[in-house]
């Protein structure tokens, strides 16, 4: 843990799909250049809470929150949403490379920033293909269409598109689920590289990822009389060693869930 | 209770075993039954469509050659001529219509799909509104030509006075095809996964970079096989241009020249001369303008399963 610097601040936060609530009172700070799992059962508002950040729940008509989400103290619903998103990179659960050249995915980012300049596009994309481990596997090929990818390639693929426009922040959404175990492993030695400079926020389903991977863990929770709630949040070693509460303990020692 | 249980299924399970044996050739000859219907049901079909094809075609082809195509009708009751004039006519028609019903079509399209159904609060009058829009493209399509050719009649020809023209029939004709190139615009951009509308959002693309970028060109290979089928439409339709371009045979010059189109010279031909031959000789080159049509189609829509597999 290099830092300890707060990057993201919720602060009771509450998300309403019309009248469901799914987010219940969530309140945490995350720290900068730092990896936080996200880890929880099924349908307790991870993903939810995870598009919070980059405000892509907006997309969804009749969605409603109340309370505050702070990057660097800023409330970032005081910030350009275009601006917003491009400081706040993501990486979904299924790899969605767009439909076009390897080249095109990465510069697809910058250029809709604003960057036409095509040396300057050059540089962005290579940069961005080797921050992601991925360049010496395409550098031959960067024509290619991006779906000719194998699955673990497209999502680091789509971890360059998202690196491409200097994001600080990159949300990811159990980006390892659809892969193989080793494909997996790459994401997650990429994951190490990229914290040096970058704060990671991921989703995971998977306990030994978030053991594995992470350097703090928010251990989300839902009842029958309370939807997704913010049960333990802590440094991942005291969560996975000495959890404070007892559904945590049970949760992780895959008692239920 | 895990006696009874057990009881239970043994009973079931013994008359189903009977029933399986006194049932066995009764459910074969029963299969063999629908499958020879169905097989012949096929067969029917496609020997009708077959047969008027080649019946068409057959005799057709007994009169086409290259004096026959570039040669104008002579007109008079002995269909002399060819039938350079409503070749031209029909290329003009088709351009016509496409420039004006393509743009306004792919716009309306995206508007549905993309815009319509996120407005937000959506309340009263806007939401009404689209799904007003929406249900008249749905009827549009099943109106019977005729009753668009009417209307072209009414407003383009007398009501503006364009008279019977090639601009009266392509305003016609756009009205015609639209519903058919919003409808196949729309099915294709509803087809373009979420996710890569959320994947360029998430990059901080605005909408419209989004829907131009990364939509539109997913959804383009559907999108152009709408406006062919519009353009198989214009080709082939009749009764529209009956009663909006006319039936000259003079030689198009221009967007107020009257004319006369393929399809409306085999009714012609047919009806008021004794050239019946040359009119199965034009419906034999408009079918295979057709069939040429279609299989343009196949091979985009081929190529759209590819782009968005990854081939
Ligand atoms: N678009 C939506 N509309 C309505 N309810 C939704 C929507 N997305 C998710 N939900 C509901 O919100 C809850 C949390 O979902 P989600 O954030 O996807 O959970 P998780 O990622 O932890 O599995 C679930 O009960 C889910 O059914
Ligand atoms: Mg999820």
């Amino acid at each position: 843990m290099t830092s300890t610097r707060t990057k993201l601040e919720v602060n009771d936060y509450f998300l309403y799909y019309g009248d469901f609530k799914a987010l219940d009172s969530i309140s945490v700070e995350m720290p900068e250049r730092a990896i936080t799992a996200i880890i929880g059962p099924s349908g307790c508002g991870k993903s939810t809470f995870l598009r919070s950040f980059n405000r892509m729940n907006e997309l969804i008509l009749g969605v409603r929150t109340e309370g505050a989400v702070k990057m660097e103290s800023q409330d970032i619903f005081s910030i350009d949403v275009v601006e917003l998103r491009r400081r706040v990179g993501m990486v979904f659960q299924k790899p969605n490379p767009f439909p076009k050249s390897i080249y095109d995915n990465v510069a697809y980012g910058p250029r809709a920033h604003g960057i036409r300049d095509r040396a300057q596009l050059d540089e962005i994309v290579e940069k961005s293909l080797r921050r992601a481990a991925l360049w010496n596997e395409v550098k031959d090929d960067l024509h290619k269409s991006g779906l000719a990818l194998s699955g673990g390639q497209q999502q680091r693929l789509c971890i360059a598109r998202a690196l491409a426009v200097e994001p600080e922040i990159i949300l990811m959404d159990e980006p390892a689920s659809a892969l193989d175990p080793i494909a997996t492993l790459k994401i997650e030695e990429l994951m190490q590289e990229l914290k040096e400079d970058y704060t990671i926020v991921i989703v995971t389903h998977n306990m030994q990822q978030a053991a594995r991977a992470s350097d703090y863990t928010a251990f989300f929770m839902m009842h029958d009389d309370r939807s997704g709630y913010l049960n333990e949040f802590g440094p991942t070693k005291k969560i996975f060693t000495a959890p404070e509460n007892k559904e945590t303990e049970d949760y992780i020692t895959g008692r239920f869930g | 209770m895990v006696d009874k249980a057990e009881i239970m299924m043994d009973t079931v399970a013994q008359t189903s075993i009977q029933e399986l044996r006194s049932n066995i050739a009764r459910r074969h000859l029963i299969q063999k039954l629908a499958f020879g219907t169905l097989w012949a049901a096929a067969l029917a079909a496609v020997g009708m469509l077959l047969a008027i094809t080649f019946y068409v075609i057959f005799n057709g082809f007994q009169v086409i050659n290259w004096e026959f195509l570039t040669t104008p009708p002579a007109g008079g009751l002995g269909g002399e001529g060819g039938i350079s004039t409503t070749i031209v006519a029909t290329i003009y028609l088709v351009g016509i219509t496409t420039t004006i019903a393509t743009p306004l079509g792919i716009g309306a399209a995206i508007y549905l799909a993309e815009y319509a159904s996120e407005i937000r609060g959506a309340r009263g009058v806007m939401k009404t509104v689209v799904n007003v829009v929406r249900f008249g493209v749905e009827t549009l399509n099943g109106v019977p030509s005729i009753v668009f050719g009417l209307f072209g009649f009414a407003l383009f020809v007398t009501t503006l006075q364009f008279g019977f023209s090639l601009l009266s029939a392509g305003l016609a004709g756009a009205c015609l095809v639209l519903p058919v190139i919003i409808r196949a615009s729309e099915e294709a951009l509803y087809a373009v996964p979420r996710g890569l509308r959320e994947g360029s959002l998430a990059l901080g693309a605005t909408k419209w970079q989004t829907t131009w970028k990364v939509v539109l060109p997913a959804a383009a290979p559907g999108i152009i096989t709408g406006v062919i089928l519009s353009v198989g439409r214009i080709i082939s339709e009749t009764a529209v241009f009956y009663v909006t371009l006319g039936g000259s045979l003079r030689m198009p010059t221009g967007l107020m020249s009257g004319g006369r189109s393929m399809a409306l010279h085999v009714f012609y031909l047919a009806t008021e001369t004794r050239a019946f031959d040359k009119s199965m000789g034009t419906g034999a080159i408009l079918i295979i303008t057709i069939v040429l049509i279609n299989l343009t189609i196949n091979i985009l829509s081929r190529r759209l399963s590819a782009r968005l597999s990854g081939g």
